[in-house]
Formats: structure tokens, sequence, C-alpha cells
């Protein structure tokens, strides 16, 4: 049996890879990789990770007129596989157009090396990463937002993701939460608030009642439905205006207004305080109200 | 290829001398010590005599070792008789830089409700000896500090700790894996309770361990079904490795001298070379008080793994505080509690040497060491050659 301590999983912390679990092709583009270093006139560069994480890759890309990739380079401060994906990476996308290069996955960049250990796996991520940020900069596109609060600076850690990791492994330390989400592992600063948000999360956590079962998709709309029905639509319709369930997908509750509040300027507040806060209260807690248009 | 073996202390050569005085005792003199035949007894005398030898190493009396099968026993055994010897006292203090061995328990002891207070070390890795101080409360059991860290070597002051966890009537248990045989100990000195030892870090076989128990002090043995071990720890004999272990503690008294003077002075050479001729590069942990083979040096801007595996290619052995995996990156426990800037820590690699080594193999590695890093630090985002700086943000 699996002690407690361990949430019921096997300690998988601080495992280390052996030299000898990495293909001969890892081996051969770590010790002699391709296309190193900086680009002067590139067209579209992206940089992922950074020192804290412990790796990071700076890919340049040269794009002809027909948004043919010509010629990629790369620079990566990582371990042995970070450094052959990268420069696998770089052997696959020459060539490409950017639409094909878009397509390129972590396993086909692992595929190119003969395999990665399945530990190792983040450092192809970590090529795709790049490689789909360099695209997106060259195209203008802007940086997707980050849910909740960065509590650690160092490795850019919510307080979002945090509370998650601790209920979610049912994390009981700060070094807990450091080994699952990085918070904390860099300069320390924010460890006090690390450990204010564990103090909250574990008397939630103890103060609520045990999980519930988790519940199927046809559940969870029986169930918004009915709280939509009894608890939400009348107060809604004394103002004249109404809720429709568009779908459910995960956490997030889908769902379009209908009558005053469509064109109620005050809306978003009142999914938000009012919707959101019912249904987390009476369906489940993690759940996030969003309004789509219908 | 030659292998170069500077990773000793992840585990040692088995001494030549060992491994004789083992090798009858597998297959021609293969008894029960614990056999009423004298056949079995000629083995049970010879235990004896390794029983001692390795009381002599240490300064104690044979009846206070307890043959256990590695170190990890030992520390288990030893932190969880000091609980279940004190049912009433449910608080437990060490330090942020110790052994997973005794690491790991503490984290399962806190799942147990036991209250595990880790005292700090400082930016060289020495204990805060005031926050050590403030810990000791009437509740505590026990106290578990490590003589010397296994990654960085720095030894802890664990008499001046012992002796302040005593007049509390607090008992003491020491980890000195990494410091038998390194550096001398004498448990008639000291007034510590309980020491753990391990055979394959002394050029002892694996899978042999021992428990140091003061004489007097309540024992809770961890493995119960038999009397071996005066009751303490059962299961039958592992006779060839207790045997083999008694020789390699001969041998260690033996060699102190020239582990700190002639593998003191190569590991200075090591660290003082590779230092003037590295640049960005550091020792993480106190250099004065600190085994005599042991050197844990970072390169700044370059990652651990890399190191390795190009030193690999040149046969050269050593380890990492940095670890790639997949649920972390961060660098070792040890120097995230020393507080090593991160630029430094993934580039950690430690160098333990043993009386083995060569003057020629130092020097092989001054020599092959440095255009690696260069290599490295070529491939690097944060490294702008000819200036050794970081190029751009950390």
């Amino acid at each position: 049996m699996v002690p407690a301590a361990f949430g019921g999983e096997l300690p998988t912390w601080r495992k280390e890879i052996c030299m000898w679990e990495y293909t001969d092709k890892t081996k051969e583009h770590f010790l002699h990789p391709r296309n190193v270093g900086d680009m002067e006139d590139a067209d579209a560069v992206a940089e992922v990770g950074s020192i804290a994480c412990g790796d990071a890759l700076k890919l340049y890309l040269k794009l002809d007129e027909n948004q043919r990739i010509v010629d990629a380079r790369f620079k990566t401060f990582g371990c042995a596989s970070a450094i052959a994906s990268s420069s696998a990476l770089t052997e696959m996308v020459k060539g490409m157009t950017l639409e094909d290069a878009e397509k390129v996955t972590d396993k086909q960049i692992a595929d190119f090396l003969g395999g990665l250990p399945k530990e190792k796996m983040h450092c192809s991520v970590m090529g795709r990463e790049a490689l789909l940020k360099a695209i997106s900069n060259y195209r203008g596109a802007p940086e997707p937002a980050v849910e909740g609060n960065v509590v650690c600076e160092c490795f850019g850690v919510t307080d979002v993701e945090v509370e998650r990791a601790i209920r979610e492994n049912n994390l009981a330390t700060v070094e807990d939460i450091t080994n699952y989400t990085k918070a904390g592992g860099g300069c320390g600063s924010c460890v006090d608030t690390l450990q204010e948000i564990l103090q909250q999360v574990r008397s939630e956590m103890t103060a609520a009642p045990p999980p519930r079962p988790k519940m199927t998709n046809l559940q969870k709309i029986k169930k918004i439905e009915e709280t939509l029905e009894r608890e939400i639509r009348p107060a809604l319709r004394q103002d004249g205006g109404d809720i429709e369930l568009v779908d459910v997908v995960g956490n997030r509750v889908l769902v379009a207004t209908r009558g005053a509040c469509a064109t109620c300027q005050a809306s978003a507040q009142t999914l938000e305080n009012f919707v959101e806060k019912k249904l987390r209260e009476l369906v489940w807690p993690e759940l996030v109200v969003e309004e789509v248009s219908s | 290829m030659k292998t170069i073996y500077m990773d000793n202390n992840a585990t040692t050569q088995v001494a030549r001398e060992v491994v004789e005085v083992m090798l009858p005792y597998f297959h021609d003199l293969y008894g029960n010590p614990s056999s009423m035949h004298s056949f079995g007894g000629q083995v049970g005398r010879k235990l004896r005599e390794a029983r001692e030898q390795v009381a002599r190493l240490i300064g104690a009396s044979p009846e206070e070792i307890i043959f256990t099968s590695c170190g990890t026993e030992s520390d288990n055994a030893a932190i969880r008789s000091a609980l279940m010897s004190q049912p009433g006292k449910r608080h437990v203090v060490t330090s942020r830089v110790e052994h997973p061995a005794v690491k790991g328990l503490c984290t399962q002891l806190v799942h147990e409700g036991y209250r595990v207070t880790e005292v700090g070390v400082d930016s060289e890795g020495r204990l805060d000896m005031d926050q050590y101080k403030r810990s000791l409360t009437s509740e505590t059991a026990v106290v578990s500090l490590m003589w010397a860290n296994n990654e960085t070597g720095v030894i802890f002051p664990v008499e001046e700790a012992a002796r302040m966890a005593r007049s509390r009537g607090i008992l003491f248990h020491s980890d000195a894996v990494q410091a038998v045989g390194k550096i001398p100990i004498n448990m008639q000195e000291s007034v510590m309770d309980m020491l753990s030892i391990s055979g394959h870090k002394l050029h002892g076989p694996k899978g042999i361990g021992v428990l140091y128990l003061r004489k007097g002090t309540k024992f809770y043995p961890y493995l119960i079904g038999g009397h071996q071990e005066q009751g303490r720890r059962a299961g039958t004999e592992n006779t060839p490795s207790i045997i083999g272990l008694g020789k390699a503690c001969e041998l260690a008294a033996q060699n102190m001298e020239a582990e700190n003077t002639r593998v003191k002075e190569l590991r200075d050479k090591l660290e003082e070379t590779l230092l003037a001729r590295v640049p960005r590069s550091r020792v993480n942990g106190d250099r004065v008080h600190r085994l005599p083979n042991t050197s844990n040096i970072s390169f700044e801007y370059v990652e651990g793994e890399g190191i390795l595996l190009m030193m690999d290619e040149h046969g050269i052995c050593a380890s990492s505080g940095s670890a790639c995996t997949s649920g972390s990156l961060q660098p070792s426990h040890v120097l995230r509690a020393m507080g090593v800037p991160f630029t430094m820590a993934h580039g950690s690699i430690r160098f333990s040497l043993s009386v083995y080594n060569t003057e020629e193999e130092i020097d092989y590695v001054i020599d092959r060491l440095p255009p690696i890093l260069e290599q490295l630090r070529s491939m690097s985002p944060y490294w702008t050659a000819g200036e050794g700086a970081c190029a751009s943000q950390g």
C-alpha cells in the first residue's frame, strides 16, 4: 500500500535520469548540436523558459517570401535532452511552411531523437512552445492572459495554480508546493505567502465535507439547470431578464443571457457575483461561469 | 577509456582487502552464526571480531553496535525508536539539508501527526544555531542532525548541538554516513545517543549499515522476529558484509591521516585550479568546516546534467546538484536551503575523492573540464562570450 504521505501516489520527486536512458541519437545531438547560435536578421524570435526554471530556449527563424522556414537557430540553457531537442527541432522545421511548422508535435520532436525518457518529455514541450511562440510573435498575436495573481516571481506561478496543486494533491508543506509547482524554489521570497495560502486552503479543506464523487457532465447539466430554475431565474425575471445554459466543458459553465440581461451593462457583474457564486455554492465549487453569445 | 572516479560520496570501491576477507563466507564458511554447531560458531566468532573493529573506529564498545542493512535503515530505526520510547513527546528537530533518508521519514512523520522543525542553514551551509536552540522544547523527543553534508561536505557542530539537546533531556541522533571514516569520531567523548553508519561509503560493501546505540538508551526495534543483535534487529546476519565492514573500518582508521592530508591536498588542487581557470565559478559551502574529500563547485549559466554527460565522454564520474526531472527542475534541497542563486545552482558539480585517486587524475580533470564548460556556455542564451556575464534577463 502506498503511504498516505504520498497522497496515494508513490513519490516521484528527484528521480534521477541516467545517461544510459538516452538514445544514441539524443546523445549525438547533444554532443554535436546542429544550428547553435544567434541570428542577426531573424524574421521570428521567441524565448521560453527561464534560468530559474532550469531550462530556457531562444529560437530564431528565417523565412522566405512564401513564409517558408529557410533557416533556424537556437541557444539553449538546459540539460542534455533540452539541447538535443532544440537541435532536433531546428533540423525538423527547416523547409516547412509556418502552417506545417505549427503542426509539429512534442512527440514528433521526441520521435526524431528515437524517443526521450518520459521524465524528459518537457524538454520537447519547450521546443514546441518556442516554435508556436515564434510563429505567433511573427503574426503579431497577443500573449494569452494569465489566470490569477503571480505569487512566485521566479517561476511565474500564480495563486490559482498553487491552490489547485494543494487541493488536488493534498499538499501539507510549503516544500510539497515547491515540488509540485516550483513556486518558492527560486529566491524564496514568496515562502511566507505560500505558507499563508497553504494555511488558508488547508483550513478550508478540513472544514469542507469530504470531496463529493466526481459528477458526470450529464449530472452537472442537470444540477445546473435545477439551480438556475430554482435559485437564479426568479431573481433575473424580476428585472425582465433570463439566462440559458449553453454547454458545460470541464469546469467551464457556458451561459447566454436573454431579455433585459442581454443588453444590461451590469450583466457581467451579475454573472460573477450572483450566478457564479450561487452555482459554486450549490453545484461544484471550482466551476467558472462564462458568457457566450448565441 | 580509463574511468576517473570522483563520486565517492555516492558510493566507493570496495577495498581489495575487504573483498578478500569476505569471500570465504559466501561458499565455504556459510554457517549461521546462531547455530549450536561449531561450523556456524566459527562465523559467530568472526562477527564478534568485526563488531570490535567497527566499535574501535568510532570509539564505542562492541555492544553499542547494531548491524543493519544500510544507513537509511539505521536512520529510520533510530528516529522511530526515539519516538516510540517517548509517546508523550510529538516533536522532532532536524535540518533543512538532511539526506532523504531522514528528510523523507520526517515528511512521513508530519503526515502521521508529529510536529517537525527543520532548522535552516546560512549561505555557507552552516547550521543556524540560534534557531536550533529556540526549536528545542519540552515537547521535543529527538533531534536528528547529519554530521557532514553529502552534497557540500559541510560539517555541522553536532557535538555542541548534542550537548544542548542532552541538557534538555532530548535524545540526539546523527546521520554520520558521510563522516565516518573521513574524519575522527569518538563516541566515548560524545554525548550523542545514536549514530548511523553506511558500509559502502567507506570502501565496504553495499547493503550493510550500523546503528550505534549508546549503552542504556531505551530502544524499540524496527525489525521484529528474531534474537539477532540482542533482539534489537531481527533477521539472519549478513555475515560476509559484516565481516567486510569490519575490515573496511580497520582500513579507514589506517587511512584517516592520508584522507586528511593527501586527499585533502588533491581536492584543494582540483578546486583552486578550476576556480582560477573557469570564470564565474564558485564553491558551495563552508570551505573550512568541510570533509577533506568533497568539493561542490558551481559554474554559472550552464546546467549540471550537460556537464556530467560531457565529462562522461571523457570517463570522468561526478554528480550534480541539479535535477532536470519531470515534476521539478529545481536544484537540490541543500543548495536551495543555502539560497544559492539559481544561475549558479543549476550548474553545480560535486567532486568527491577517495584515497584511490591520484594526482594524475586530478590533472586530467583540470585539463578536460574547462573546454566542456566553454562549449556549453557558448550554447547558453544567458552567456555572452568574452564578457563572462549574463546576456539577458535571468
